[in-house]
């Protein structure tokens, strides 16, 4: 499906806000169900090879959105290279990771479950759960039920990056972006010559081999 | 009498059987039958200390002097060179994450005296990691290691194809691939291939307790809860997952190996079945 396409399926010119609430809320359930500290979604931008704070719930909520670490480096990078979910406890005795992590966050945990997101082939980013009470010990089903939260996850951050290519195309100068300004005043106007313009356009492009 | 000679051993090597067995070429196949009745962990790998069997650790480099990895006999790491091929070159940057020693440490401790190899495909940024996977695994594969451990997996499709040929060609060569699975709910590779053992975890504390699973594609659970494996720094991180089970299990069959080196993948995942923690003896 073309990001045009989906744009108009999904109606997501305005959905960008839906998509982040979806994140969000999984992050949120997830650090409630396993009465952590935090939870956080990081989104993978593979131009830049850096892993970027998408959704937090939790210690460093509001402030992480937005920043940025290199995605090669540290445990986030490496789950999402092993596509392996990983769970760490007592992160202090990694001191280069806590180092780096605590220069960028403020914030060094303790322990640490985590995730990729993966989305049929692709790895969109990494989901962690931060500081479990210190009284729970690990347990199998628990780290299958992060896998559970880590494709939820995964789905919404897919139609996050789908609605901002799908926005990206259809905004300013993208090339799409007349027809994104024409579909909104024919919706406007109810005019009856620029509907038979566009029928004739449609029958133009599908006579073309 | 020279010729004679030189056509005998030629004989040897090439005339051995390919694509069918004709009646008198049966002689030249005989193999040893070195499975007992009864195949017993005393058996199997009783006395053994790994010596003798090479195992590769294809992942993200293993921390050289590390107490609890010892001594690595070669570390190398997959590259790209200025024309942007593909190179396996001798390397000196360690362990860039901490995983690879990890696994390191894993079946260093099961099997002591096997020997390691390092092939660091890991780390080295997120871009191309697939076709570095691959070469990395051709060039373990061309190096004939018994053991490769695969602490990874990817989920790209353009890859499955070649990957699949490459764990049916080490499955032929004798070199045993043993892969991490996955407990999400995706299709990964090359752990769901037949031709690979494939590993997730139990939850007991005993490195030597294994299971088989009667339901596959994750064909064996070995430990992968709450470990302290060796990391970066000379230290320990207390982990768990899959990672980790993998190379317990590449372990126990360096174990294997070290006693019984001629055995092929097939009868070593027999020994394994054999010699599970949930095997019993039909009554």
């Amino acid at each position: 499906m073309s990001d045009l396409e989906a744009a108009v399926a999904a109606g997501v010119l305005g959905a960008d806000e839906a998509h982040r609430a979806l994140l969000q809320a999984t992050v949120e359930v997830a650090r409630a169900i396993f009465g952590a500290k935090a939870a956080s979604v990081f989104l993978l931008d593979e131009e830049a090879e850096e892993l970027v704070f998408e959704a937090v719930s939790g210690e460093g909520e509001g402030e992480l959105i937005g920043m940025r670490f290199p995605a090669g480096n540290g445990i986030a990078g490496w789950v999402l290279t092993t596509r392996q979910p990983l769970v760490v406890d007592d992160l202090s005795a990694d001191t280069r990771w806590s180092r780096s992590q605590a220069e960028s966050t403020g914030y060094v945990p303790k322990s640490m479950m985590s995730v990729p997101l993966l989305v049929e082939e692709r790895a969109l980013g990494v989901l962690q759960v931060l500081d479990r009470p210190p009284e729970s010990r690990v347990k199998l089903r628990e780290v299958d039920m992060l896998g559970l939260f880590a494709n939820q996850a995964a789905i919404a951050l897919d139609l996050l990056q789908r609605a901002r290519r799908a926005r990206a195309a259809l905004a300013g100068e993208g090339r799409l972006a007349p027809l994104a300004r024409v579909a909104a005043r024919l919706e406007d106007d109810e005019n009856d010559a620029a509907f038979e313009l566009l029928r004739a356009l449609e029958r133009v492009l599908r006579e073309q081999p | 009498m020279s010729a004679a000679i030189e056509f005998h051993e030629h004989a040897d090597e090439e005339d051995l059987p390919a694509w069918s067995l004709p009646a008198d070429a049966v002689d030249r196949i005989r193999v040893p039958v070195t499975l007992p009745e009864q195949v017993t962990r005393e058996w199997a790998w009783g006395g053994s200390t790994g010596a003798g069997v090479r195992v590769c650790i294809l992942d993200s480099g293993i921390e050289l002097d590390h107490p609890l990895v010892g001594r690595v006999d070669r570390s190398v790491a997959v590259l790209r060179d200025e024309e942007g091929e593909l190179q396996v070159l001798d390397d000196a940057e360690g362990d860039l994450c901490g995983h690879g020693t990890a696994c390191a440490g894993v079946v260093r401790a099961l099997a002591p005296d096997a020997e390691l190899t390092s092939v660091r495909v890991l780390g080295a940024g997120y871009k191309g990691g697939g076709e570095i996977m691959l070469r990395g695994l051709q060039w373990a594969i061309e190096q004939e290691f018994q053991i490769v451990n695969m602490s990874l997996s990817t989920t790209r499709t353009k890859y499955v194809e070649r990957l699949h040929e490459l764990a049916d060609h080490a499955y032929f060569k004798r070199v045993l691939l043993v892969a991490s699975a996955h407990n999400m709910p995706v299709e990964s590779f090359p752990w769901r291939f037949a031709s690979v053992i494939s590993v997730g975890s139990h939850e007991e504390a005993d490195g030597l307790t294994f299971y088989y699973n009667p339901t596959p594609p994750v064909e064996f659970f070995g430990r992968g809860l709450d470990l302290d494996v060796a990391w970066l720094g000379g230290g320990t991180l207390r982990c768990t997952g899959n990672s980790f089970a993998t190379p317990h299990i590449a372990g126990i069959c360096a174990l294997i190996l070290g006693k019984h080196p001629d055995l092929t993948p097939f009868q070593l995942k027999s020994v394994l079945y054999q010699t599970a923690s949930n095997a019993k003896e039909a009554a």
